[in-house]
């Protein structure tokens, strides 16, 4: 993490004073109730927040006692949320936007940064001194069956944290406030549904008996991973309808997390999109939907399907997929797969041996055996920065394995790719790709929204600029 | 709504006869699948008709509990014990309904092929990528040297987009989409006539998602597959396929051109099913108050009718007849007639009990 | 449902209907618990009943013996008349004496008893010791886990017969030779086996949500096993303790055989009984040895038929449904059959 402390504290720093930009303009009650809290207290200060995971190795590894590293699924995560604000935590799996949403509530613990809630820390703080604080601090999953425990009835169930928390004096005041949390969220009459469990409910009255766990003791802040995802179409507009309703009535700020832009679109006075650990571009919703910043916030929104018969599938869909976060790329993470990325994004030598396994794919058979030939084991580029030597072929010279890059390079001249290497050259009886090096990108400020995106740097987009006239034509 | 009364079934027989005449890749007639329980028959599948032109996509929509999937696997043969088939499925001239399960078994794959959600399921963990690909080959096309066999494999992969260089790595080392892709490979390899695509991009992130519609659609026009694509999401439906067909308990309430169906849903079920859905054009919540019903119990007449905005009193009391508007849409909905059949006073507004929010999916 | 008939099915319930649901608290989770068992069919059915009807047998048997046996278990006189050694079965004797003296029949059953006693105590005991280890070692893992596994697996490991013959021999030196000790023995036996399965199937529930669920509302860790793992995780227990309780009549009667159980003034025991008869065997007495031995056969079969019923009535995988045959009704005339048959009409809304 070179770069990214200082990026993430300045970025925390304009993030606190940005205020959504509709105030009182909005007639939706929710984004009413977003706004007025907007110029109102944070209650939750997230700083440079670090998760990591210890990878497992083989057993081999384990028996030899060799550390396999960590993956980060966080990785410098800043942003502040107000009190009545619905803020979305929106990415693809991968994006570590579920583990930042456990990280806050300390159902895993951060490697680094701080959480304050109402100005107390939460990290390092022991499960003991943290339990009060789940009273305030609530979380909705995304798969109501597995979030009950099947063998208590919803009575047991959504009465369980009064219990735990000795918040009622006695069984009947107990089944009192049971009965009344489920009534607030739709299960009524309350004593049809006390005795069921959760295996004689629907996906959808499961989820609302979660919510009713979830709101029993009075929280502050909810934060809801994926709570409409596993429901049918047909329920997710009624639990969406609820979470509002919900907070409406008891004056809650949730934390949404999830991978449909649609419901964040609707539900979000802001949105931070994630992608491998890192928040890429936050801001309020209308700004990010309505012109999105970072390239892959704009694929994103490009690629939604949407039952509307006049549109159809984008032509430019980012190739690949989310890179494993344990060998994430170098500068942008996003890089590999960005129609618009350029000099100092980060290119390096395993994007050259995507970029030719691609083109395999797609070349007649004669060709693609002589160009396989051509060039040696394509695992040799992985992990390769700045000056990459390009595997040679049996039999085959470093001056065809050159001239087969250069016909590459020919055969399509817009590849990004090609904008982050200076040089192909042949020394010392190897062929080798001379890329630039590649710079962390951290959030700037772009309208009223902040992007982790060189395109919006002015000092990178000049540094590019000075890097292009480098390179060998 | 294109022609008058006349237009609209020349229409549907023209339609029909080019059907015949170019050969439907599938035709199913009144196709019933009942699952036998202790409860009684649950009609998951109740009375189904449709036909598959080759190249043609049919998106198959509707909400869970529906009968969707149970429709797919009818086609495929692929039933649980204990289930009834009745009706007919005639594919390529052939009946599959009554065909041992032999038979059968010797279609899937070389003729009728099948993509599923979960991908890493139907992959052997501890076999190669190209080793699948050998199997399926072996036991369908028995002829192929080993070399021409690797060839296909390769050929079928690099369809995909998978590299040559992984085609000896094992499922575990590609991605949810790598393995999707391979799915699909596999499904394909065999050059089927008739595919069945059940929420094939359901456990995929949305660009990959698109990167595999994109695929489905690039196969489909290089092989003149037909597929039926089950899905719940209607975006997909809108952007992929042909034609639609909405389900609910067991029955297609409406066909037609996608386009058509989604510019002008005839069905108050399609009509609120596109309400309900949540897109980034959504500025107000909608939803269908009620659940799918119990097929063990199926509500008489429509099936729609206790959840129906717009229920008629014949709705509850007579079995709606299908329609066809023009274009080749068909409809079973009261509403759009047929008018003559509507007993006296069929047609005044239905008072029923509200619905309680809880009784839901 | 009063319902118009216009309107006929608002679905009142929500779809997975009537089963289980009503109940709360206890009764409720034994309603659970039994009604897999009551719902069984088939083979399933059929094993089950059989095994609780022969194991019923020899529970009557145990404890009304002090009224149904004829004798004590080491009694060799009568009214001062003393037994005849290997009696052929008689009027007295229907089951024949043995070569001490003592009476078949009388021994059988007074050995119901102690087979029942050493039985409950064996499996009650590894129940109390193997499942809250269990709960222990895969909720917290780490170290405790750690040496937990390493001390079950080496006793996991030793050949059971030579396990329980060790620990009857060291646990003779304090308690003596009675029913107490050749339980506890085969306690040793039996703990590993729960120890494990509860383990295994604790580290799975702890992953589950709801027990991530348990922790975001603030249960701390007793709370989450005694309330959240424990209800999900003793389901697979009843199986392994009635096969358990099987396997505990053979470890005893061997035990017995091999001259390690329990003395013949303690309690009247079939392995000890059956040892004894060895020599009889060649000597064409055969009543000494027949009636403990089918004794035994009896039992175990009784025990292992409930054991086996349960697994299949509790293990959904093994449960097969019933299904009923399904005749179709003929479609009404008027119902679309297909596309030719569909009515001719615009769609125009009225």
């Amino acid at each position: 993490m070179p770069t990214k402390p200082e990026a993430g504290a300045a970025a925390g720093n304009t993030a606190a004073t940005t205020t959504p930009g509709t105030a009182g303009t909005a007639p939706d009650p929710a984004a009413v109730d977003g706004a007025a809290a907007g110029g109102g207290e944070i209650l939750l200060d997230v700083r440079d927040l670090h998760v990591h995971f210890a990878l497992r190795g083989g057993w081999l590894d384990r028996f030899a006692g060799r550390d396999r590293g960590s993956v980060r699924a966080v990785d410098g995560v800043t942003f502040q949320l107000r009190r009545g604000e619905v803020l979305g935590l929106v990415g693809e799996s991968g994006s570590g936007k579920t583990t930042l949403g456990r990280a806050l509530l300390g159902l895993v613990p951060p490697a680094a940064g701080s959480i304050r809630y109402e100005g107390r820390e939460l990290v390092g703080l022991a499960e003991r001194r943290l339990r009060p604080l789940r009273r305030q601090l609530q979380m909705v999953f995304q798969d109501p069956h597995a979030s009950l425990n099947p063998t208590m009835d919803l009575e047991r169930a959504v009465g369980h944290p009064l219990r735990i928390h000795r918040l009622a004096a006695g069984e009947a005041a107990r089944r009192e406030r049971v009965a009344a949390a489920l009534e607030r969220v739709g299960l009524a009459p309350a004593e049809r549904f006390l005795t069921k469990f959760p295996g004689d409910l629907s996906g959808g009255q499961k989820q609302r008996a979660v919510l009713a766990r979830a709101t029993i003791l009075d929280p502050k802040l909810i934060v809801a991973d994926e709570p409409v995802s596993m429901l049918d179409m047909s329920v997710r507009a009624k639990i969406l309808e609820l979470m509002l309703d919900l907070k409406r009535q008891l004056g809650l700020t949730y934390v949404y997390i999830t991978h449909d832009l649609g419901t964040a679109k609707f539900l979000c006075d802001r949105v931070a999109i994630m992608y491998l650990g890192r928040i890429v571009e936050i801001g309020p919703t209308e700004e990010i939907f309505g012109d999105p910043k970072h390239p892959y916030t704009r694929s994103l929104l490009a690629a939604v399907p949407e039952p509307d018969p006049t549109k159809s599938l984008p032509r430019e869909v980012p190739r690949g997929e989310v890179p494993d976060a344990a060998v994430r790329p170098a500068g942008c993470a996003f890089h590999p797969r960005c129609p618009a990325a350029f000099e100092v994004c980060g290119w390096e030598g395993r994007d050259l041996r995507a970029l030719l396994e691609q083109r395999w794919t797609e070349l007649p058979e004669e060709q693609f055996m002589a160009e396989t030939s051509t060039i040696g084991d394509l695992a040799a580029l992985d992990g390769q920065t700045g000056t990459v030597g390009v595997p040679t072929g049996a039999g085959k010279t470093a001056e065809d394995v050159a001239a087969l890059l250069a016909e590459v390079r020919a055969g399509d001249p817009a590849e990004p790719l090609w904008r982050g290497v200076r040089a192909v050259r042949v020394a010392g009886g190897h062929a080798a790709a001379e890329f630039f090096d590649g710079v962390d990108p951290g959030l700037v400020q772009a309208g009223g929204v902040e992007v982790a995106c060189h395109l919006h740097d002015p000092e990178m987009t000049g540094l590019a600029d000075r890097l292009a006239a480098e390179r060998e034509r | 709504m294109t022609g008058g009364p006349a237009g609209g079934v020349a229409g549907g027989a023209a339609r029909d006869l080019v059907g015949a005449a170019t050969g439907s890749v599938l035709e199913v007639r009144d196709l019933r699948v009942w699952y036998g329980t202790a409860r009684g028959p649950v009609r998951a599948v109740d009375g189904v008709s449709f036909d598959l032109r080759p190249g043609e996509v049919l998106g198959l929509v509707g909400e869970s509990g529906c009968g969707k999937s149970t429709l797919g696997r009818a086609l495929l043969g692929l039933l649980p014990e204990g289930t009834a088939v009745d009706g007919r499925i005639r594919f390529k001239g052939r009946d599959l309904v009554g065909m041992s399960g032999r038979e059968l078994h010797a279609l899937r794959g070389p003729e009728l092929g099948l993509i599923f959600q979960e991908p890493m399921t139907r992959l052997n963990p501890l076999m190669k990528i190209s080793h699948h690909f050998v199997e399926a080959l072996k036991a369908h096309q028995p002829g192929l040297s080993k070399a021409e066999m690797r060839e296909r494999t390769i050929e079928a992969l690099r369809h995909v987009g998978i590299p040559p260089s992984r085609v000896d790595n094992f499922p575990h080392e590609f991605s949810g989409g790598m393995r999707q892709r391979i799915m699909i490979a596999l499904a394909l390899v065999l050059r089927p006539a008739f595919v069945v695509a059940d929420e094939p991009t359901t456990a995929l992130d949305v660009l990959v998602e698109a990167q595999i519609l994109r695929l489905l659609a690039n196969l489909r026009t290089e092989f003149d597959t037909a597929m039926l694509l089950i899905t719940h999401n209607l975006g997909i439906v809108a952007e992929t396929c042909d034609r639609v067909a909405v389900m609910y308990a067991g029955k297609i309430v409406e066909l037609g051109d996608a386009r058509d169906v989604f510019a002008d849903p005839k069905h108050p079920y399609t009509r609120e099913l596109l309400r309900s859905t949540i897109s980034l054009s959504t500025t107000g919540l909608h939803y269908i108050p009620g659940a799918p019903p119990d097929l063990a119990e199926p509500p008489a007449a429509c099936r729609f009718h206790p959840r129906c905005p717009e229920a008629m009193r014949v709705c509850a009391g007579v079995d709606p007849i299908e329609v066809r508007a023009g274009g080749g849409r068909r409809v079973l909905c009261w509403l759009h007639g047929p008018h003559d059949k509507v007993p006296p006073g069929g047609g005044e507004r239905l008072e029923r009990e509200a619905i309680s929010v809880a009784d839901e999916a | 449902m009063t319902q118009t008939t216009l309107t006929p099915a608002a679905t009142p319930e929500p779809r997975p209907g009537p089963r289980a649901g009503a109940r709360g608290g206890l009764r409720g989770a034994l309603h659970r618990l039994f009604a897999p068992v009551i719902e069984a069919r088939g083979l399933a059915k059929g094993m089950l009943w059989a095994g609780i009807v022969i194991t019923l047998v020899f529970v009557v048997l145990a404890v009304f013996a002090p009224l149904i046996a004829p004798y004590g278990f080491a009694q060799y006189q009568d009214h001062g008349q003393v037994f005849p050694k290997q009696g052929a079965p008689s009027d007295h004797h229907p089951w024949g004496t043995t070569v001490l003296a003592l009476d078949v029949l009388s021994r059988v059953i007074w050995g119901s008893r102690t087979a029942l006693e050493v039985m409950l105590l064996a499996v009650v005991v590894s129940l109390c010791v193997g499942v809250p280890l269990g709960l222990l070692s895969g909720y917290f893992g780490r170290w405790l886990d750690r040496v937990l596994v390493l001390i079950m697996d080496a006793l996991f490991a030793f050949p059971y017969l030579l396990l329980a013959i060790v620990a009857a021999f060291l646990l003779s030196n304090v308690l003596g030779g009675g029913v107490a000790t050749a339980a506890l023995a085969i306690t040793v036996i039996y703990i590993p086996q729960y120890f494990r399965v509860v383990r295994a199937s604790t580290m799975s529930a702890r992953e589950a949500t709801y027990v991530e669920a348990a922790r975001a509302i603030g249960a701390p860790p007793r709370t989450v096993i005694t309330r959240y793992i424990f209800s999900n995780v003793v389901q697979s227990v009843p199986v392994i303790a009635t096969l358990n309780a099987a396997d505990a009549i053979v470890t005893l009667a061997g035990l017995g055989f091999l001259g390690y159980g329990i003395q013949p003034t303690d309690a009247a025991e079939w392995g000890y009984d059956l040892q004894r008869a060895v020599a009889d065997a060649g000597a064409g007495i055969w009543w000494t040895a027949l009636y403990p031995g089918l004794a035994i056969v009896l039992a175990v079969t009784g025990l292992t038929l409930v054991g086996e019923g349960l697994n299949d009535v509790y293990n959904p995988t093994m449960r097969r449904r019933r299904f009923r045959k399904i005749v179709f009704p003929p479609h009404p005339p008027e119902a679309p059959a297909g596309a030719g048959a569909a009515a001719a009409d615009d769609g125009t809304p009225a």
